[in-house]
């Protein structure tokens, strides 16, 4: 039995101590915003914050993480109005949406590091895969939740 | 969901937020940011539970009292807008206030149970606002009449003395007014004398200005619902392996091994593949799916790899072919002081690679089927999950979701396929997903092709003789469709046969139809993705080696065709055609018509003496002749950039003993933000009788214009595709 503390909420987690975090947060706790993309760390769909940490959550087995906090895209925020989201909307980014999850949880953790970023920055930190090709609004997304943010 | 069988956990849930518009601007310069303004809303489920709502006017409009509008979108969203433009077509009748209309799916179970009163359900080829502009004009404009006779009625006056708008009609000459939602239930009882006629372009107020995708305050923080997200009580999880080999058979495969394992997992064999399915997370499924050592019948096919494929599609240049179009006389002598040129042009096989692996979730049951799934035809798919689950269509509830990317892939249905193949033995519902390695390897391919041309310059410098030959897979056989009398697949020549260069007076397009084990299918703008780059590259070649400047020698062909001039010339003026670039950075330029719409663009790379590629800019102007929501056209563009330039730079799905070699985005390569290159959208609508797509037409000229600027930057003509494959290096 593993203990997860998932958005604030406790959850005794039973299941393989191999089993990818991503499978726990969808299957067992019941989220489903955290998405599958890949399997192999390499889209970051599955992001979620571990401790305060990106991860890909896809390649985290929750062996490693008994009492860990970890954050999905519901915990982000109450009212959906954390800067990266409202940036987010007010940028219009999510195509089919699919990587939006995990694209907004690994920009949140980015700014943390990064609270005034030049492109080249997020060029670099930010590699999560998206195949509508959202990227020309990701990038002003992320200047703008930046500018939210310092405001 | 109809009835109370079944109790899905997805619970029907109103998000209503405040969402975006932009200003104005709806020709040339778009790119300017959305300011808040608007509200709309859609479900974070798309699909409603109960369709037949208390307060329809029909079955695509329900107004309540509280005047809140449900407006049903009879297609797909899966990133392309059209869950918002749609019904922004329907509402430019409809005249409702759009910050009180809510989104939901058409059910795909009543559109059989009520012979079609949704006509088509797909999304694909583009044509989501061209197939549905007509009918849904007819919708909103036929519920405004009958919400406008209702109330002429009450006031006892002439339908002729009353307008509406924003909700309300207005008694012109008493200033009397009735909300909608004072007057649904009246105006769902109301026959009209005639239907009315439909607005003309000229009459149009309310599309053609930006909106924000109602879809979109879902997807920012997990409420949207795909069909991976569907949860039903006492589902089971599987995963499936597919015969290494497309085509292959299962013949056998040890299921003592996973016994003992957690989830209980139980071994369904099917005809091509092998499943797994398992109680408690997909991953027990799939770690014991991991420990099976089936034994295949690869037959032939397991002895064939790519190069073998390119050998043989070289050799059949040579052999018989099938006339796509003839004019003049391609054979004739060589004009004094005149050029000749040949090149071949290769592009490999790809797979479509939606962001969300093909997954399906169904609840099967002896007289009905609950199927939740993302798919690009709600109706199609209810039909074969009818077939599959030996059931009529009307036993069939299929409850489409935001489909996490589709590009051509999600409508053939063999995932579900397979859940309720898995689901029949194991008699609980099953929610069913194909690893990131099945969806690459067992997707239906972008067939592979190798283009010949043999081109004539006269002693102007201008083309007087193209000849193409194309050998290439058909996807039109694969789909079931009859060939036309001329024996050519038309999707394997799109581009080919004209592009809009009419003015070569002899022409010859032939086709030759080969394909091999890997099964193919539509995707992102079919033919022209690979077509538009051969095309635009051998154009460019003739144009080059007669020093003439690639946009010029375009122009002077595109004589007299004022619609591709213009979008060509504003691609030229907007991607600073002709301004001087340092050494080793170069422009190039392509232009297409594609599902009725025009793109140009002009490619801005750099390669460095490393031979380091670099997109730095793309500019793309697209004329789709009608313009309903800006904004997302303008993403589609940007998007279809990215799309077409993952497939330029590193796409390929290589063949080895039988089996593609790619399996995952490692060796799968996508364009992620480190190469994405600035993109500058400017749109154009020139009206005329043709609705143009906009998911489509941006993809088939990005790898002709890279390819183009590569040349322009160093000298080396890029005549396969992926481009990283090409050595750059000491070219600059």
């Amino acid at each position: 039995m593993i203990t997860l503390t998932v958005n604030g909420t406790q959850h005794q987690v039973d299941l393989e101590p191999d089993t990818p975090l991503l499978w726990a947060i969808r299957d067992a706790v019941g989220l489903t915003g955290t998405k599958f993309g890949c399997g192999i760390a390499q889209c970051g769909a599955c992001t979620v914050h571990v401790n305060g940490q990106a991860m890909r959550s896809c390649s985290v087995p929750i062996g490693g993480l008994d009492g860990a906090n970890v954050t999905t895209i519901e915990g982000l925020s109450p009212d959906s109005k954390h800067p990266v989201q409202a940036a987010w909307l007010a940028e219009d980014v999510p195509q089919c949406g699919w990587c939006q999850s995990g694209q907004i949880m690994a920009a949140v953790a980015f700014l943390k590091q990064n609270p005034a970023p030049t492109d080249a920055d997020i060029d670099a930190g930010i590699t999560n895969i998206c195949r509508c090709g959202t990227y020309e609004r990701l990038r002003r997304a992320i200047h703008r939740a930046a500018d939210l943010m310092k405001a | 969901m109809d009835g109370n069988r079944t109790t899905p956990i997805l619970t029907r849930r109103h998000f209503i937020v405040t969402a975006a518009t932009a200003a104005g601007g709806l020709m040339i310069g778009i790119s300017a940011m959305p300011h808040l303004a608007r509200a709309a809303s859609v479900m974070g489920q798309p699909w409603n539970d109960d369709t037949a709502a208390a307060h329809e006017i029909d079955a695509w409009i329900v107004i309540d009292p509280d005047d809140s509008v449900l407006i049903r979108y009879q297609r797909s969203e899966m990133g392309q807008g059209s869950m918002t433009a749609v019904p922004m077509m329907l509402n430019e009748e409809l005249q409702a206030d759009w910050s009180k209309v809510r989104i939901e799916y058409a059910s795909a179970n009543r559109n059989h149970r009520e012979k079609k009163i949704y006509g088509d359900q797909n999304s694909n080829s583009s044509r989501t606002i061209n197939g549905s502009q007509v009918l849904v004009q007819k919708v909103g404009a036929s519920a405004r009449e009958r919400l406008i006779a209702a109330a002429a009625a009450k006031w006892g006056v002439a339908a002729t003395e009353c307008a509406s708008a924003n909700s309300v009609v207005t008694h012109k000459p008493s200033g009397r007014t009735l909300r909608y939602g004072e007057l649904a239930a009246a105006a769902a009882t109301v026959k009209l004398d005639k239907e009315p006629a439909i607005k003309t372009p000229d009459q149009f107020t309310f599309i053609g200005k930006s909106q924000p995708r109602v879809d979109v305050v879902h997807k920012i923080n997990g409420a949207a619902k795909f069909g991976m997200d569907a949860q039903v009580p006492g589902m089971v999880y599987a995963a499936v392996l597919q015969c290494p080999v497309p085509g292959g058979k299962l013949k056998s495969v040890d299921e003592a091994v996973v016994a003992g394992m957690p989830g209980n997992p139980v071994v369904v064999k099917l005809a091509d593949a092998v499943a797994v399915a398992a109680e408690g997370t997909w991953w027990r499924a799939r770690q014991a799916l991991a420990r099976l050592q089936p034994e295949w019948d690869v037959g032939e096919a397991g002895n064939t790899d790519s190069a073998q494929f390119f050998r043989e599609y070289r050799a059949a240049l040579d052999g018989p072919a099938k006339t796509a179009r003839k004019q003049g006389d391609v054979d004739q002598a060589v004009p004094a002081g005149g050029k000749t040129f040949e090149a071949v042009y290769e592009t490999p096989y790809l797979s479509h690679s939606p962001m969300e692996p093909l997954n399906a979730t169904v609840h099967l049951q002896a007289d009905r089927i609950d199927v939740w799934v993302g798919t690009q035809d709600a109706y199609e798919a209810t039909e074969k999950v009818a077939k599959f689950a030996g059931l009529e269509a009307e036993q069939v509830y299929l409850h489409n979701s935001f489909v996490g990317g589709g590009f051509g892939r999600r409508d053939v249905s063999d995932e579900i396929a397979h859940a309720i193949a898995v689901a029949k033995v194991v008699k609980k519902p099953v929610k069913l997903i194909w690893s990131r390695e099945e969806d690459t390897r067992h997707d239906k391919m972008r067939p592979m092709a190798v283009t010949r041309f043999k081109g004539v310059t006269g002693a102007d410098g201008m083309p007087t003789a193209l000849s193409i030959r194309t050998v290439a897979g058909s996807i039109v056989k694969a789909a079931g469709i009859p060939l036309p009398p001329n024996g050519v697949d038309f999707v394997a020549v799109a581009g080919l046969a004209g592009n809009g260069y009419a003015s070569i007076p002899n022409v010859n397009v032939d086709y030759v139809m080969r394909d091999t084990h890997l099964p193919v299918w539509w995707w992102r703008a079919p033919g022209q993705n690979q077509n538009i780059f051969a095309l635009e590259s051998f154009i460019d070649e003739m144009a080059t080696a007669n020093g003439q400047d690639p946009y010029q020698f375009r122009r002077k062909m595109l004589a007299g065709k004022a619609d591709w001039l213009a979008v060509l010339d504003a691609a030229a003026e907007k991607g600073d055609w002709g301004k001087p670039l340092p050494k080793g950075t170069g422009r190039g330029i392509a232009i297409c018509d594609d599902a009725g719409s025009l793109c140009a663009q002009v490619a801005e790379v750099t390669v460095s003496p490393k031979g380091e590629l670099k997109v730095n800019r793309v500019t793309v102007v697209m004329d789709t002749h009608y313009i309903v929501n800006p904004l997302s056209i303008a993403e589609q563009a940007e998007g279809s950039v990215i799309f077409g330039l993952s497939a330029a730079l590193y796409g390929k799905i290589e063949v080895k003993n039988g089996v593609p070699v790619q399996g995952n985005f490692d060796t799968y390569r996508m364009v992620r933000l480190a190469q994405a290159p600035k993109i500058d959208v400017h749109l154009l609508a020139s009206g005329g009788p043709k609705w143009g797509g906009a998911g489509e037409p941006a993809v088939p000229p990005l790898s002709g214009a890279v390819a183009n600027a590569i040349f322009a930057a160093t000298g080396k003509r890029i005549r396969s595709l992926p481009i990283m494959d090409h050595d750059l290096s000491g070219s600059t």
